[in-house]
């Protein structure tokens, strides 16, 4: 149900074993990283639906799903990592056969696929977990770890809003200057 | 970085981080006694790198004696760090030993302990990060709990006793 997937680096196996018959990276240490990751996504989650209950305590109800990802970018955004998202798309059309139509580079994505029902890409121009990492090639191995535990906790606010879905993120660059906007984008 | 300072982060994540870490630990390892260990550990090298990140910002000198490191620890390091600064108390005679009271640690924030759960020391970590910040400024220092607010008591007391100077180790091959 869950992967991140790096691009640029080796790919990196999510949650569920029959979904992610992935090659082993890094020799024996690929399933202790699996086994890692798949961890810090559940914390990640069980972080995310804890949250998303204090923050929705007062709030009316949602209108319908985009009204849902709106709060996502804006309110839970802005209180846990103090800025919004800088762009929210979504793709209805096609859930499935094309999860990045966008035709421009992406530093950093994450894809968040609603099951049966489209796509919504996030995108966060200066994410606040991966601007302290020095830019280049050199720690693109360890973005996974530090990914995993927002996408759980993405997913863990949604499904407490009452969406499952699936969260991928993606990275092909490290970002290079952390006050430019184009060197990260965060999308879901 | 403009506007918001980059080392804050939201209140509430960092205490359900915690608590979400706390129990993937016991689902991990099933024992409180081993949960303890755990979350020393990880806080012994918190503090071994965060003192680094504390003597820099805080601009502090050398301490004079143990009670200047109480006051220390107390009014700029968990403030700095937790926001709060822990009432210091129960001095021993010999002014070896001393407590931090914590009265609203935030680490604890919508916790319940759960039955069966009487060995747990939930912030454990904090030990972990005091007794690891202060060998790095040369002080062997026992850290822990003595009483917990979970557990029931009126307040959380952190045990404090300074047990040796440690020397500087001298890298091999050098005089």
């Amino acid at each position: 149900m869950y992967a991140i997937r790096i691009s640029g680096a080796p790919t990196v196996g999510g949650i569920s074993k029959e979904e992610n018959p992935r090659p082993i990276q890094h020799g024996g240490r690929g399933s202790v990283r699996d086994n890692c990751i798949a961890k810090l996504e559940s914390l990640g989650f069980r972080v995310g639906q804890s949250l998303v209950e204090r923050f929705t305590k007062d709030s009316s109800r949602f209108k319908d799903e985009l009204d849902t990802m709106k709060f996502i970018c804006k309110d839970f955004w802005n209180s846990v990592y103090k800025k919004q998202i800088d762009n929210l798309r979504t793709n209805h059309q096609s859930p499935s056969c094309e999860l990045f139509p966008f035709g421009y580079l992406h530093c950093f994505e994450i894809v968040l696929q609603l099951l049966l029902l489209g796509v919504y890409v996030l995108q966060d121009n200066k994410f606040r977990f991966l601007t302290q990492l020095s830019n280049g090639k050199q720690y693109m191995d360890s973005a996974p770890m530090y990914l995993a535990f927002p996408c759980g906790m993405i997913r863990g606010a949604l499904s407490n809003l009452g969406i499952n879905c699936i969260v991928t993120a993606e990275v092909s660059a490290m970002p290079a200057y952390l006050d430019t906007c184009s060197a990260v984008q965060y999308e879901l | 970085n403009r506007g918001v300072d980059p080392r804050k982060v939201n209140g509430e994540l960092f205490t359900l981080t915690y608590g979400a870490l706390v129990a993937q630990l016991l689902k991990d390892y099933e024992d409180d006694e081993e949960v303890n260990k755990q979350l020393e550990k990880m806080g012994y090298n918190i503090g071994v790198r965060l003192i680094e990140d504390f003597l820099a910002r805080s601009n502090v000198g050398r301490c004079n004696d143990f009670r200047e490191t109480a006051d220390i620890i107390s009014k700029l390091g968990f403030k700095m760090y937790l926001g709060i600064t822990p009432a210091i108390s129960n001095w021993s005679p010999a002014g070896d030993e001393f407590s931090l009271m914590i009265e609203n640690n935030p680490l604890t924030d919508f916790v319940e302990l759960p039955p069966g759960h009487s060995n747990l020391n939930f912030s454990n970590l904090l030990c972990g990060v005091l007794k690891g910040a202060l060998e790095m400024v040369q002080m062997d220092v026992d850290v822990k709990f003595v009483q917990d607010q979970l557990k029931g008591d009126n307040i959380t007391e952190v045990r404090l006793k300074f047990i040796r100077r440690l020397e500087d180790a001298i890298p091999a091959g050098e005089d």
